[in-house]
């Protein structure tokens, strides 16, 4: 891959302190693909280097954190090793998994999808359109184990999160917030209003790669009746359903 | 024979903890693991045990188990407590905290709630033997996985608890008490400029309270408020245990081992390591002072508290049986003071 003049993380990068045992290295303060793609090429690029005390890498919207032990490495040591990686290098740039989500939208796994289409004034099947019609990026996993940041949502779409959250919402729920799509992998609290729910198990303790989904990631998600969600589901449940998904260029 | 501990008593919420899943934080996995790192590696050292065996950590609450199986070695450290150990046709004998306490086959084991801790860890010879989950047994209550069943110990629950071998019943150094209002040194960062220069300067000004929010996700304090240069939102970014966030309500709000991976609230400072198993010790109502630190100063202070743990483990010395004293009672009152620190 062809370098911009050989240019460095350092020339691109604010490293933050996060006390002595994590570092931040901030790409920018907004969310962004572009500063999105970076941050995710940086991850595999720090992961792929491995330095000596780094502990774990979490890749977020705009920057990574380092976690290290300070008891093997320090954060000065850290600055110059990942400071001095050439910028936009890392693997996976070139394309991308888009996962395709089974999605019963409305009905009882998606209480918000009426009153959705009530507030900006659409016919429920427009939000359904709406919302199925992109293709999303991954941006990060936070919140919960798998939960995906998704982007971005198309703008009549994009409302804020419900004034009080619901106490607790079941797992598969499909749910949107202002730009952010996202599936809840676990029952939980939350904000985001439910569109619709999916089958597709988006963690699994037990796998050998737990999360479904990872940063840089596709997700389209395919509408299914009720009758195709609860047979998905119950083949889930055998463990002989896994999302499909298609090797395609990098957003 | 290996050991099982049948739980008679629960306590408010006893979770099997070890050293936590780092490593794992990129997939959104909260590390969690213990909240008093050095107080388990304190525990396992007295009973024999590895430093990563699995222990359980008892919250504000006390807890009491019937050992079946095989006999075992226990040991509660991290803040003073009772370990009142019964056996059928003998009367009730009451130890202190930071000592190996021998428990036979049948023995009812009754420990007290932490005093003056919200927490105290408790290690058993063998080890907590739940099937760990990416190398950790660490209970994740929140996802509901790791530990025992993903969730606090109830009544009835019978824990598996690993083999050991043969060895003497040892004993700590008690450590010096916290101080109060509890030191807690930070590093500013990484949003400390999404603060006024007046925020920065009160986060040093006065202790913090500590409110009744408390617990293995965080602990939100009460004081000088924490005013934002802008907005209290950002764009999320990752945060670890000893991140001090700041809402609209410009209150702290220090996450420890539980804590989700990211949040969208600006940190003004993060706790340093070997000041975080002081903060988890805080009880509602108990005060804290933050001070500014260097990331250097937190590194050195980090390998300064892993030396004199080392130290301290290494130092550990076989119990003196048959004392006429009532060493509970004296531990109580502070009067066998401790020359190691065990956090730093």
């Amino acid at each position: 891959m062809g370098h911009s003049g050989g240019a460095t993380v350092a020339d691109a990068a604010r490293f933050l302190p996060a006390g002595d045992s994590g570092l931040v290295v901030e790409f920018g303060d907004a969310i962004d693909r572009a500063v999105s793609a970076r941050v995710v090429r940086a991850a595999a690029a720090v992961e792929a280097l491995a330095p000596e005390g780094v502990v774990a890498v979490t890749a977020t919207f705009r920057s990574l954190l380092v976690r290290y032990d300070p008891r093997a490495t320090c954060s000065a040591r850290l600055v110059k090793a990942i400071g001095a990686l050439p910028l936009d290098s890392g693997t996976g740039a070139a394309t991308r998994r888009v996962w395709r989500l089974p999605t019963v939208y409305g009905g009882e796994g998606g209480p918000d999808l009426d009153a959705v289409a009530a507030e900006i004034d659409a016919a429920t099947a427009d939000v359904v359109r709406l919302h199925a019609g992109e293709t999303y990026h991954v941006y990060m996993l936070g919140f919960l184990p798998g939960f995906a940041y998704m982007g971005d949502v198309a703008p009549p779409l994009r409302l804020p999160r419900l004034a009080t959250p619901r106490v607790r919402l079941p797992a598969g729920s499909v749910a949107v917030a202002l730009q952010m799509t996202a599936v809840y992998p676990f029952a939980s609290p939350g904000g985001w209003r439910l569109l619709g729910w999916t089958p597709a198990r988006l963690f699994d303790p037990a796998a050998s790669s737990p999360a479904l989904l990872a940063p840089g990631d596709g997700v389209r998600f395919d509408p299914v009746d009720r009758a195709e969600g609860d047979r998905i589901a119950a083949a889930v449940a055998e463990g002989a359903f896994t999302p499909e998904w298609t090797e395609e260029a990098a957003a | 024979m290996t050991a099982r501990l049948r739980i008679i008593t629960p306590g408010l919420q006893t979770t099997v903890q070890d050293a936590g899943r780092v490593g794992v934080q990129g997939l959104g996995v909260p590390a969690s693991g213990v909240l008093d790192p050095p107080a388990m590696r304190l525990a396992n050292a007295l009973v024999g045990n590895a430093p990563d065996c699995a222990v359980l950590e008892m919250r504000l609450t006390g807890l009491a188990f019937k050992v079946e199986g095989a006999a075992v070695r226990i040991a509660v450290t991290g803040a003073e407590a009772d370990v009142t150990v019964q056996v059928e046709g003998a009367a009730p004998r009451v130890f202190a905290a930071w000592r190996a306490v021998a428990a036979p086959e049948g023995a009812l084991v009754t420990i007290s709630a932490p005093r003056d801790s919200a927490i105290a860890t408790v290690a058993v010879s063998g080890g907590i033997d739940t099937p760990p989950l990416w190398g950790s047994r660490a209970t994740l209550l929140r996802a509901g996985f790791g530990g025992f069943e993903g969730r606090a110990l109830r009544a009835g629950d019978v824990l598996p608890v690993g083999p050991s071998a043969e060895a003497p019943l040892l004993a700590a150094p008690r450590p010096p008490r916290d101080a109060r209002p509890a030191r807690l040194r930070v590093v500013l960062g990484p949003q400390a400029d999404r603060f006024t220069p007046a925020a920065r300067a009160a986060l040093v000004s006065a202790p913090y309270r500590v409110t009744q929010d408390a617990d293995r996700m965080g602990v939100r304090f009460e004081g000088p408020e924490l005013t934002h240069a802008d907005s209290h939102d950002i764009v999320s970014d990752a945060v670890l245990p000893g991140s001090i966030q700041a809402p609209g309500s410009r209150q702290p709000i220090l996450l420890l081992a539980d804590c989700q991976t990211t949040g969208g609230y600006p940190k003004i400072a993060t706790v340093i390591s070997a000041d975080l198993p002081r903060a988890a010790r805080l009880t509602p109502g108990q005060a804290a002072r933050f001070e500014i630190v260097s990331v250097e100063a937190g590194e050195a202070a980090a390998r300064a508290a892993d030396a004199a743990l080392a130290a301290a483990v290494a130092a550990l010395a076989p119990v003196v049986e048959g004392a006429i004293f009532d060493e509970a009672a004296l531990h109580r009152e502070n009067l066998i003071s401790g020359v190691v620190g065990c956090t730093e």
